[in-house]
């Protein structure tokens, strides 16, 4: 594949078979019916402390998943779940951690809002906004320096654009023509605010690139070709020593930013707007114009609310932390003595 | 005497500082349209408008910085820090300039701005949502560090921390912002209770306890469950951690002979570190037993299902006291 300054008009998505395109969507609907469960067990208490969802971006983590390979790297935000499922981290464990249990992905250690699966390349969630953009850099020149051909790809959101970690990671991945993909994740929000009346410039991401020689790269978010295809073609420039590429993917977050905040601060058509460009409804729709069954389609939804199911079960079933996780992995040793 | 939270008294002097001061300005994230997040700067914004409410960009660096320019011409900003984790983007532009630049001015700037910091735990937060970040502050010479702990305190510090020509370190515990009091709005400035001085919450003859912001409650509690044990403890809300109240620390020792500090933070290298330390230079001859501390474990926050294991709690403390009694 090769790289495109204008992807959006010139998506190069030809070489997704009938069965990627099917797993693009299935991967979209795993993501949509995980955030939907982990917001029904917050409504029924079950998610003690916060958490972020994901639901309207689905195509950002699924599309730049697709164009990365196994052994890349993945730098997330606290609105990481999905991203997290689509490199390949079972539910079960996601879900538990979400309901602080000892079965957790992080043993009940780490919430919603930081997740790690380091044996997937998920170098992280980060909570501190800004934070991991620095640091995935860091797991850039490392692959560099080993010369292992791994890529990272660091997501964030369009809020991370104006801390200032944002524009020196930008500076140092150029200078040293590191092998990264930054996402900027423009759901148009940060928490609250309206990016754009806080923001110098239109695009966040795409109109800050120049200032650092890269080019504005634009993506329809909700489009999973579209993105899978720009991000492809980022993924395959950094491999191949072309260094890093700033993708800005516009999208929308469906529900509010956290727990029960239900978004209010939207005008209304601007809501509505966005939710005729859900992801998931449109693509199934374009896959159906293209000829594919809707029973397969219908199948794939069935057998994601199983998979939900069955991770809900496995979740519930894990018990509580014990006090005694306080005092663990403080230390290499594993332990926290020293100074209690 | 009106009935408030301690969320709305903040809101409440907040709105009272605007009013007296036109050089008073609020920013941060979230904080004009929405309120911010625990709703303290709600309707600000409404009121005196987009120009002295400021919602600012996600930079928390950029926002001290900028309040610092804003005072040395003149105004007076109130930052808010959305949660206490965030204050560290902002730590370069504390410490480094916050808190030297009157020195280094040989006092012709003045920087009377306050960041104002939702801290502490207990609502279910995780790290960066839950920290009690204050002996970062309180080691730093240059900055005025103070805690509320009720609504009253809340109304009155906020406003006398607008008014200081000091940096103000202004810690809200986030976990008592819905707790009520009669608070008196209407209270003249010079009735109130001095600004850089403690206060004595609690009388009592055997045990001093020592608290602040989150643990006054904490503190107030076992000290009524001890009293049904026949012990006789007084509690001490110490509202300036830089400057500590010294004179009314050691009065309370050096009656009681026991001392137990509370704080949520870590104890190792906690504020309690220091405050132990001078009490016991200060009143070792009346000691009856060596001053406890009662804090967080040196841990991370932990996530909330551990979260209670992890704060001071009754037990905890009591089991101090127990052991002060026991030397
Ligand atoms: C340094 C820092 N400041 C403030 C916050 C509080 N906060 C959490 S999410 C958020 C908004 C982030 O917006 P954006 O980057 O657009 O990401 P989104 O939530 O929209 O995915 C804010 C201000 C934080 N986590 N870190
Ligand atoms: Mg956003």
């Amino acid at each position: 594949m090769t790289f495109t300054t204008d992807p959006l008009t010139n998506p190069p998505t030809d070489s997704l078979s009938t069965a990627d395109q099917i797993d693009l969507y299935r991967q979209m609907v795993r993501a949509r019916q995980f955030e939907k469960r982990c917001y029904d067990l917050f409504l029924q208490n079950l998610v003690k402390g916060t958490t972020h969802l994901y639901i309207g971006q689905e195509a950002i983590a699924t599309g730049v998943s697709a164009a990365m390979s196994e052994g890349d790297y993945t730098f997330v935000t606290y609105r990481g779940h999905a991203h997290l499922l689509v490199r390949g981290t079972p539910m079960g464990p996601i879900l538990a951690e979400m309901l602080g249990r000892s079965n957790g992905l992080m043993s009940g250690k780490g919430g919603s809002m930081h997740l790690i699966d380091a044996s997937r390349g998920v170098l992280g969630s980060y909570a501190i906004i800004g934070a991991q953009l620095v640091i995935a850099n860091g797991a850039a020149w490392a692959a560099q320096y080993k010369e292992t051909g791994q890529v990272t790809v660091c997501f964030f959101g369009d809020g991370a654009t104006n801390i200032g970690a944002f524009h020196e990671a930008m500076n140092f991945a150029v200078i040293w023509n590191l092998p990264i993909v930054f996402v900027c994740e423009n759901n148009q929000y940060m928490e609250y605010t309206p990016i754009r009346s806080v923001t110098a410039v239109d695009r966040p991401a795409a109109d800050r690139a120049g200032a650092y020689g890269l080019d504005p790269v634009v993506v329809d978010g909700n489009d999973v070709e579209a993105v899978y295809g720009t991000a492809a073609a980022a993924v395959h420039k950094a491999r191949t020593g072309g260094g890093p590429t700033l993708i800005e993917a516009l999208t929308y977050r469906h529900g509010g930013h956290s727990r029960a905040d239900p978004g209010k601060y939207r005008p209304d058509e601007e809501l509505q707007a966005w939710l005729a460009k859900d992801p998931i409804p449109n693509y199934r729709s374009a896959l159906i114009g293209r000829g594919v069954a809707e029973r397969d389609l219908d199948l794939i939804d069935a057998q994601t609310r199983h998979e939900v199911d069955e991770a809900t079960e496995m979740a519930k079933s894990g018990g509580l932390p014990a006090d005694e996780l306080l005092w663990t992995n403080l230390w290499s040793d594993g332990s926290s003595g020293w100074r209690t | 005497m009106t009935t408030l939270t301690l969320a709305k008294a903040m809101n409440l002097g907040l709105r009272k500082a605007m009013e007296d001061d036109p050089k008073v300005l609020i920013m941060g994230e979230d904080i004009g349209k929405l309120g911010g997040v625990f709703r303290v700067t709600d309707g600000l914004q409404k009121d005196f408008g987009e120009d002295r409410v400021i919602d600012t960009p996600l930079a928390e660096s950029g926002i001290i910085g900028t309040a610092i320019g804003l005072a040395i011409r003149g105004y007076r900003p109130v930052c808010e820090i959305q949660f206490d984790g965030f204050v560290f983007p902002a730590a370069d532009q504390i410490i480094t300039q916050l808190a030297k630049m009157p020195l280094r001015s040989l006092g012709k700037l003045k920087l009377p701005v306050v960041v104002r910091i939702p801290c502490g735990g207990g609502i279910g937060a995780v790290e960066h949502h839950s920290e009690s970040p204050e002996a970062y502050f309180t080691h730093t010479a240059g900055l005025r560090v103070v805690a509320c702990s009720n609504p009253v305190d809340a109304y009155t510090m906020i406003q006398q921390a607008v008014r200081s020509d000091d940096p103000v370190i202004f810690f809200e515990p986030k976990r008592r912002y819905w707790d009520k009091a009669e608070v008196d709005t209407s209270s003249a400035p010079d009735t109130w209770h001095p600004f850089d001085t403690g206060r004595v919450v609690r009388q009592g003859a055997d045990l001093t306890m020592l608290a602040y912001g989150p643990m006054v409650k904490t503190a107030l509690e076992a000290a009524n469950a001890a009293a049904e044990e026949g012990r006789s403890i007084e509690v001490v809300d110490l509202r300036s951690l830089n400057p500590v109240d010294m004179p009314l620390v050691t009065e309370s020792v050096r009656k009681t002979g026991r001392c137990v500090i509370v704080h949520e933070a870590p104890v190792y290298s906690g504020l309690g570190g220091e405050l132990a330390a001078r009490i016991t230079e200060q009143c070792f001859y009346n000691l009856e037993a060596p001053v406890l501390r009662v804090g967080g474990f040196s841990t991370p926050y932990p996530p909330s299902r551990l979260e209670e294991h992890y704060l001071p709690d009754l037990d905890r403390v009591l089991d101090a006291v127990d052991r002060a009694f026991g030397y």
